[in-house]
């Protein structure tokens, strides 16, 4: 039996039977990462001691005959974007290329309290910006089901890891697709929470009203079982909504009898892959079968959101970026002269070009003369995608669309468009926007690629999301299927 | 020149608020402190870190509204105001911009006896910048800065006025009433020395007559009336001389130069301002429920002008009235010592003169001040009801202050009783009479002034103990006789 | 064209960023075609619609004031890139 393809619970049953400890996995997900990680990079840096320190604690609890937490003793990793006291965090920037924080991200601390064993930190597109993790300023991350294509991004490294068994989880952040996008890229599941049910408290900021950190996982009951460590309510973070958090594993119910789903047919327009439509269908086939009403709607506003998108991120993130300045930590550029021209050379030295690009973009979004003409014209039409998604709800309990309108696309092949690129997220952007949640799930393949279905529900009804989707791979073995890597 | 122009002046008010902690995060606002430790990661604006608003925050600026006559807004946010310098971490201030927590208001001012109301536009809720330490002489001397955050996120109000300012004097009256007003309603230490209150001054001049603005200049972090008053009149004069040489205010932001007592242009080709203001994401909006601005109303002190008002009709004089209102801690430290002792007017001679004199020679403010309330009182009657006389009075408050001890211990310990026995003065009125015979023929003849001296000779002799009305009393007795 | 090179420079200017000849040129074109991307939201009327900043409809969010422990002025600094006697070392501002 090959520890690391199975998934956390599966672990956790045999930490509980005592078939295995705690060591013992570490160090078979240690072995795999060595067998894998090289043609993968996943990975920006490892904890190996520490995890092995911490996993011999799990293991004397083990000996001692105490019972361990859903997640105790899991091998798993967070992308590099989430604050690690005393671990650096980069965002995969070279600006940040040397940050050790003193502090850790609340979902670390989440995570360390229900035991489970960080091995490391995951590469992603630099800053949380771009669609294939080719932005991140250290490595270029592999798709495991195809080393020549992109992972996807921005969560590429964590997608991948999990993806090619090099932990049995990983956190990831979503602020246009970044969980889901990738997910689909490579055959996980991926969750989206609605805004403000995971603290964002040490997240270090893309677009601060649209990020999100959510659960990339093998199955959707790991999901569940991630998502009980990571929601709830947070008073470090302001825009944390001040609710009490289900047992999402109550949602794992394999019954959709009646459940009403909805078919934007905006999602399936011009530019979506015609096998990637054959698969999604089936999908939709499938979950009729199993009792679900489905029926198409339109939501009519779905074609501003990436423009919306494109103005309120970079916006944002023009003035969350304001702060690698070389003052007082991360990249200051060498004898730069006065402070103004240390600010510009440690910028233009520190950051990669899409993160520039996107400061730039948002800076003239919100300078004096454009402000009311793109900023605020963009939060008004946020609004009209809000709007579209709460009418859809009346009449639907979930909405359906494909997550991306292709499968993994090759290196190079859209990093020379930024707006190709930026088209990569088309289906999963507006989710952000409204602030619902929604998921990626593994639902056939494209020319041998992993297709995501996406399913987009209520403000805090994830159980809904998790229920259709326990449902769905309950009936179906997409989310089994392995890539063939490392068998060499 | 100037009697040309009339002045157009308008004023930022940065008061730092005297909560405990900073504005969104738990450090302490404590002044001083060894560098970059009053600090932890979301006050330096490490990545990833978040702001929570401290509640009283609002509830000082809503006291702070009410004050000042504002209407305190329903809906309230916070907006990010974006730029660049050392001493701001996240290179951007979380600050209001189109939605304050408080609209409108005034504050009446009293020049040269003509009273005027001053405008507030608005006052909003922001956080304090760190401090740069130069290397040089000034900032544009020095080669490297230092910064040190530990002033980072300390809450501000800023209070912004009207352009009703017409003169140097009204700008200081109108500065130090509402001073004095953030004294009284204590949100704010108002530690000028420190920094906590600090003013931008917007001056413009325009033809007499003119109803048009003329183009302003604004002078940043002034902080004592002093250098108000002195930044103010040079500048006025240096826009007078321009104006006159037909020549063009710059509109832009200079700073003052205490030492030379200039104004210098802080401008630079970098600077062109754009802040970029938008919603801070990472803060929700206030909905100020009015339930919360009545509590805060009910509680809110007695004013300085009511305060005034009170002490004029207790008989004072205009001006005694002002000084005493001027600080909360000396109107709460009269009343109290008006609570033990009746005479309002004596008791504001007292406190004037010899309590205020010897406080400012030993450089102590009123709240710590060695002799209290009951202890001013304490003395005051004991000179009321003869047991000292008043030069006596005088020489026992500074051994109050001195020693910390009571009035009547000193007096009991000195053997400073006033000798109000006919008999025992008696004897020494007939001495200083027979040895100064000359004073005597000079009453004799008319001069009424040579008593005075008589009686200074009694009261040597006595070593200022003698009750001196009684002493006058006893010696006309015995020169009419003679 | 939305946005012209002498806005590129300056908006450079406003987010510190110091940017090559080759890079402003990039740049002006690439958000250029992004703005014309983002005018399709001309189309819509939003006249009477109120901006969404915050995707949850939260307020009042507060904390007590309480002090918490601060960090060490060692910790302050560890990631500091110039720092001297306890504070953050900066080159000369003007």
């Amino acid at each position: 039996m090959d520890l690391t393809q199975l998934t956390a619970h599966e672990l956790s049953d045999l930490l509980a039977s005592r078939e295995a400890g705690a060591v013992e996995l570490v160090k078979a997900f240690f072995a795999r990462i060595d067998q894998v990680e090289e043609d993968v990079k996943a990975f920006n840096i490892f904890t190996r001691d520490r995890a092995l320190e911490q996993a011999s604690k799990v293991d004397d609890k083990l000996a001692r005959g105490e019972e361990l937490g859903p997640l105790e003793g899991i091998p798993m990793a967070f992308k590099d974007n989430m604050c690690t006291k005393g671990v650096p965090t980069t965002c995969s920037s070279k600006i940040l290329k040397s940050f050790v924080p003193p502090y850790s991200a609340t979902v670390v601390e989440q995570l360390a309290q229900a035991g489970s064993i960080m091995l490391g930190k995951l590469n992603m597109d630099e800053f949380a910006m771009g669609s294939s993790t080719e932005n991140s300023a250290f490595a270029k991350t592999c798709n495991p089901w195809d080393l020549e294509r992109v992972p996807g991004g921005s969560s590429g490294g964590a997608v991948a890891s999990v993806s090619a068994d090099e932990v049995a989880f990983a956190l990831g952040s979503d602020t246009g697709g970044s969980i889901r996008q990738p997910a689909a890229f490579c055959g996980v599941v991926g969750l989206k929470p609605t805004y403000g049910y995971v603290s964002r408290f040490g997240l270090i900021a893309f677009a601060s009203s649209l990020d999100q950190i959510g659960p990339l996982t093998k199955d959707v009951t790991d999901c569940a079982l991630v998502m009980n460590a990571i929601a709830g309510h947070d008073p470090k973070d302001s825009t944390s909504a001040p609710v009490d958090k289900p047992d999402f594993t109550k949602s794992l119910i394999n019954d959709v009898k009646g459940l009403r789903i909805g078919i934007p047919r905006e999602y399936f327009g011009a530019g979506i892959d015609p096998e990637v439509d054959k698969v999604i269908r089936q999908a939709i086939t499938k979950l009729e079968e199993l009792g679900a009403v489905v029926e198409e709607c339109s939501m009519p506003h779905t074609e501003y959101a990436m423009p919306t998108y494109y103005l309120i991120a970079p916006a944002e993130c023009s003035s969350n970026l304001a702060r690698y300045d070389g003052v007082s930590y991360g990249y200051r550029a060498p004898e730069s002269g006065d402070i103004v021209s240390m600010f510009k050379k440690s910028r233009a030295e520190g950051f990669g070009p899409e993160v520039k690009r996107r400061i730039m973009l948002g800076t003239y979004a919100l300078s004096s003369g454009y402000y009311d003409a793109y900023y605020l014209k963009a939060l008004k039409v946020r609004t009209l995608i809000k709007q579209d998604f709460d009418q859809a709800f009346e009449k639907f309990d979930i909405l359906l669309s494909p997550t991306a309108p292709t499968p993994a696309f090759k290196f190079g092949e859209k990093s020379a468009n930024p707006l190709a690129m930026y088209l990569s997220d088309i289906c999963t952007v507006p989710v952000n926007l409204a602030g619902i949640p929604a998921i990626s799930i593994p639902c056939g393949f494209a020319g041998g690629l992993p297709v995501g279905l996406h399913l987009m529900g209520k403000a805090f009804d994830e159980g809904t999301l998790l229920r259709v989707s326990y449902t769905f791979e309950q009936n179906t073995e997409f989310h089994k299927v392995k890539p063939s890597l490392g068998v060499k | 020149m100037l009697e040309d122009f009339e002045i157009v002046a308008g004023v930022e008010v940065h008061a730092e608020l005297a909560t405990k902690t900073k504005i969104f995060c738990g450090c302490t606002t404590e002044f001083g402190g060894e560098q970059n430790t009053h600090v932890c990661p979301v006050c330096l604006g490490l990545p990833g870190v978040l702001p929570v608003l401290n509640r009283q925050v609002v509830e000082y600026a809503i006291k702070t509204g009410l004050a000042l006559n504002s209407e305190i807004a329903e809906f309230s946010k916070f907006d990010r105001k974006n730029y660049y310098y050392p001493d701001l971490p996240k290179n951007f201030q979380t600050s209001q911009y189109d939605l304050p927590i408080c609209l409108g208001g005034h504050v009446e001012i009293e020049v040269d006896g003509v009273k005027k109301r001053i405008g507030i536009t608005r006052v909003h809720m922001e956080e304090d910048a760190g401090k740069l330490v130069h290397s040089g002489a000034t900032i544009s001397t020095s080669d490297v800065s230092f910064v040190d955050y530990n002033r980072t996120g300390v809450p501000l109000l800023e209070i912004v006025s009207e352009p009703d300012l017409r003169s140097v004097d009204e700008t200081v009256a109108y500065l130090e009433k509402l001073v004095q007003t953030l004294d009284y309603i204590e949100v704010s230490d108002c530690r000028m020395e420190q920094g906590s209150v600090r003013f931008d001054i917007n001056v413009s001049l325009r033809p007499k007559g003119s109803d048009k603005l003329g183009i302003r200049t604004e002078t940043k972090n002034l902080n004592s009336f002093g250098s108000v008053r002195r930044c103010m009149e040079y500048e006025i004069e240096r826009q007078a001389e321009v104006l006159s040489e037909g020549g063009q205010v710059i509109q832009e932001t200079r700073t003052w130069d205490e030492g030379r007592g200039i104004t210098l242009s802080l401008r630079s080709k970098e600077e062109a301002h754009d802040y970029r203001y938008f919603p801070e994401p990472d803060l929700v909006p206030m909905v100020i429920e009015r339930e919360w601005v009545e509590r805060v109303r009910e509680r809110l002190p007695e004013l300085p002008d009511s305060r005034r008002e009170r002490l004029l009709e207790l008989g004072l004089s205009a001006y005694d009235a002002g000084v005493i209102t001027s600080s909360k801690a000396l109107a709460e430290f009269f009343d109290a010592a008006l609570d033990k002792f009746k005479d309002p007017k004596t008791l504001a001679n007292w406190v004037m003169g010899d309590f205020l004199g010897l406080l400012k020679a030993k450089g102590i403010p009123v709240q710590s001040s060695p002799v209290k309330p009951e202890g001013l009182a304490e003395l005051l009657n004991l000179v009321e009801n003869g047991t000292i006389s008043g030069k006596i009075g005088k020489s026992v408050i500074g051994e109050m202050f001195e020693s910390g001890k009571g009035a009547a211990e000193i007096v009991k310990e000195k053997g400073l009783v006033q000798i109000s026995d006919t008999g025992a003065l008696s004897g020494i009125i007939d001495k200083v009479v027979n040895s100064n015979p000359q004073s005597v023929t000079d009453f004799k003849a008319g001069k009424e002034r040579a008593i005075g001296f008589l009686v200074g000779q009694v009261m040597k002799e006595t070593k200022g103990q003698a009750n001196p009305g009684l002493v006058n009393k006893l010696l006309k007795e015995k020169l009419e006789t003679m | 064209m939305k946005i012209s090179k002498e806005q590129v420079e300056h908006v450079a200017m406003l987010a510190r960023l110091e940017l090559t000849e080759e890079e402003k040129q990039t740049y002006t074109e690439q958000l250029n075609s992004i703005l014309e991307y983002a005018a399709i939201l001309d189309k819509l009327d939003t006249q009477d619609v109120p901006p969404t900043a915050h995707p949850l409809p939260l307020h009042n969010v507060f904390r007590d004031d309480v002090v918490k422990p601060s960090i060490s002025q060692e910790e302050a600094l560890t990631n500091a890139p110039d720092a001297e006697d306890g504070f953050f070392k900066v080159p000369k501002i003007v």
